[in-house]
């Protein structure tokens, strides 16, 4: 899933100071699953809104309304009928969530109260690690599951590096090296010949903005195409 | 026993202190309430294994909340006993309630229509 | 010859390398520069100059490179993947290349976290394997690493560095020989101070017959101080440093620790000249170049020959 943080309170304050009718709008997927911007997120940021307005003697109306997901169109189709009555509009989707409101209302400023940190997994209630970066190229078959360009502080393709540090890497000694891992796991499975070979230089494909049109689903995008 | 402790206490009971909702702190806060205090079993003692650790999880957390927004987090406190500590009971609500004496009302206070 | 560099023509005749480190100012003093450069000159057959060494931005490698040459001495440029992209490298290799720069040190860098710009963000484009590959390329094919021909392409020896004291032990070798396959010609192994793990690498080195595919160079850099050892022992990743020649260090006695460091690195030296597949010293005198030429001196590698 997508992980994401509440951004400090202070900056959100900042963010919608001025504005005196906001909308929060929540994202009942990845953000609800990892506790930062689903329906409890909007009602815990709305009553400190509330308070802390209240408190500076310039209260704030915020709605609240969480959808399924901001990333998917069918899902914003009811905020469609209450957003003029707001001034602005927080979003506590991920960043993808939230750009696609801002598209969706190009009039309306759109404020991020989440930053949007990593696709990760689930360690524990609360508790959420990396483990992709999106690359384009997965190379996790060589690697025996273990993603390099994400758990190497490097970015090595052919690791590991000098810097092992008791199996450690070398920026903490809470941060396992996963070259390291990498090649426990491989000699385990007796796969070591994986990484024996020379990896080139990645294609970096995520340095431009990046489209994927599934294999017999080209009509939606041609169609939408002017 | 018949103990005294102050009047201006209303109880809410929760099966387990686990129960206890970062929202259900905040909205008291919120609502008016002066302060608010979770009572749960001994540390150890809860009969769902981990409830009243959660809940002094959430009434940290409910704490630095009130902090950013600018009221005093001390208005939220977890108190631990066991359910034959009737005196510490209501030791813990004096001592809340001289805490909140201190602090002084709930500026929320006055934005708070009643019906 | 692939380069015609100095080491290149010290290391293809036979002889026992004797190579030097220097680190860039942090600053524009080039007055800096010079001055180390004098002890190490007429003491090494080449110079390695640190690029950005430990995270901290520095004079960059490549122009004191070019202060060394106007200076008499043989650079050897380090280049690390964390601070340039491919075609940052690129052009650099070109450039240095052309002001007569031809032994590069291909690394991956320490993680910027280090340094003096914790936040900067850390390119890591190519790793060094990549980067070895990519100036064998240039070399070799005469091609950048996008396919297109290079005008004149850079002749450059190119070194690579291994550490036999880092986990996993059993992949080092391997990985040593990765990099071989990759285009490296010649070898500067980290610090040596475990002599037992480095015997015992060296062996399997041989045994695989690597030493014949490349020229390897032993580090080695004399401790100072008990406290020098202390921490390269405890805060320094990838480094063995055994009780054993911490205790020797200590009962050198005050005012004697230096001397010790010094003895026990001559005797490294004495070790490396006989030992099978190890065809010179690396000598990392880090802010000691002034004691250089009194270590290549008593260590017997002097006057250094000239090809």
């Amino acid at each position: 899933m997508i992980v994401a943080k509440r951004k400090p309170f202070e900056e959100i304050k900042g963010l919608i100071k001025g504005y005196n009718k906001v909308l929060n709008v929540g994202c009942g997927t990845c953000v609800a699953v990892c506790l930062a911007g689903g329906e409890k997120e909007v009602a815990v940021l709305n009553a400190e809104l509330d308070m802390a307005r209240k408190l500076e003697e310039s209260p704030i109306e915020v709605g609240a309304l969480t959808v399924e997901r901001q990333c998917d169109r069918e899902y914003l189709e009811p905020l469609d009928a209450i957003v003029n009555d707001y001034e602005a509009i927080l979003s506590m989707a991920c960043g993808a969530g939230i750009q696609f409101v801002a598209e969706r209302f190009p009039q309306t400023p759109v404020f991020p109260a989440v930053d949007t940190t990593f696709i990760g997994v689930n360690q524990g209630v609360g508790w959420y690690e990396e483990r992709c970066r999106s690359c384009s190229s997965c190379v996790l078959g060589m690697t025996g599951g273990i993603c390099p360009v994400t758990m190497c502080a490097k970015g090595l393709y052919n690791g590991p590096c000098g810097g092992t540090n008791k199996g450690n890497c070398e920026i903490s000694k809470d941060q396992p090296c996963a070259w390291y891992l990498i090649y426990e796991r491989l000699e385990k499975q007796g796969r070591l010949d994986s990484i024996m070979a020379f990896t080139p230089a990645s294609k970096w494909e995520n340095q431009v903005p990046r489209t994927v049109i599934q294999p017999g689903y080209e009509k939606s995008k041609a169609d939408a195409t002017p | 026993m018949r103990l005294e402790y102050p009047k201006n206490i209303k109880i809410i009971r929760v099966p387990c202190t686990g129960k206890v909702d970062v929202m259900h702190l905040l909205r008291s806060i919120q609502k008016g309430a002066d302060g608010v205090y979770v009572v749960g079993c001994l540390e150890g003692n809860c009969h769902y294994n981990e409830g009243n650790l959660r809940a002094r999880e959430r009434v940290n957390h409910v704490r630095s909340l009130l902090e950013e927004v600018g009221l005093e987090g001390d208005r939220v406190r977890m108190y631990n006993l066991s359910s034959g500590e009737g005196p510490t009971f209501a030791a813990y609500a004096r001592e809340m309630t001289e805490n909140i004496l201190a602090l002084g009302p709930n500026p929320l206070k006055k934005w708070v229509t009643r019906p | 010859m692939k380069s015609g560099s100095n080491l290149e023509a010290i290391l293809e005749a036979g002889h026992f390398a004797f190579t030097g480190e220097l680190g860039p100012p942090r600053g524009t003093n080039g007055e800096e520069v010079k001055k180390k450069a004098s002890y190490l000159k007429g003491m090494v057959d080449s110079v390695n100059i640190t690029d950005n060494q430990t995270s901290v931005v520095r004079m960059s490698s490549w122009a004191a490179c070019i202060i060394l040459i106007q200076e008499g001495l043989e650079p050897n440029f380090q280049m690390v993947c964390r601070d340039r992209n491919r075609l940052a490298m690129q052009s650099d290799i070109l450039g240095a290349y052309t002001h007569g720069v031809r032994n590069m040190l291909c690394l991956s860098g320490d993680h910027q976290k280090f340094g003096d710009h914790p936040d900067a963000m850390g390119v890591f484009d190519i790793d060094s394997m990549q980067l070895i590959n990519m100036v064998k390329q240039m070399r070799d094919e005469g091609k950048f690493l996008g396919g297109a021909d290079i005008e004149d392409p850079p002749k450059i020896f190119i070194g690579a560095a291994s550490n036999p004291f880092a986990e996993p032990y059993e992949w080092r070798v391997h990985r040593l020989a990765k990099k071989i396959n990759a285009g490296t010609d010649f070898i500067q192994t980290q610090c040596v101070y475990n002599m037992d793990r480095f015997r015992e690498f060296m062996k399997r080195v041989v045994d695989m017959g690597l030493h014949e595919k490349c020229y390897i160079l032993a580090g080695v850099t004399p401790m100072k101080s008990l406290g020098m050892a202390r921490y390269i022992a405890s805060q320094v990743p990838g480094m063995d440093v055994p009780d054993s020649l911490i205790d020797r260090l200590k009962g050198a006695g005050k005012g004697k620790v230096a001397e010790e460091g010094i003895k026990f690195a001559l005797e490294q030296i004495e070790e490396f000249k006989e030992m099978e597949g190890v065809a010179g010293v690396h000598l990392m005198a880090i802010e000691w170049e002034h004691r250089v030429p009194e270590i290549a001196e008593r260590a017997g590698v002097l006057p250094r020959p000239k090809p």
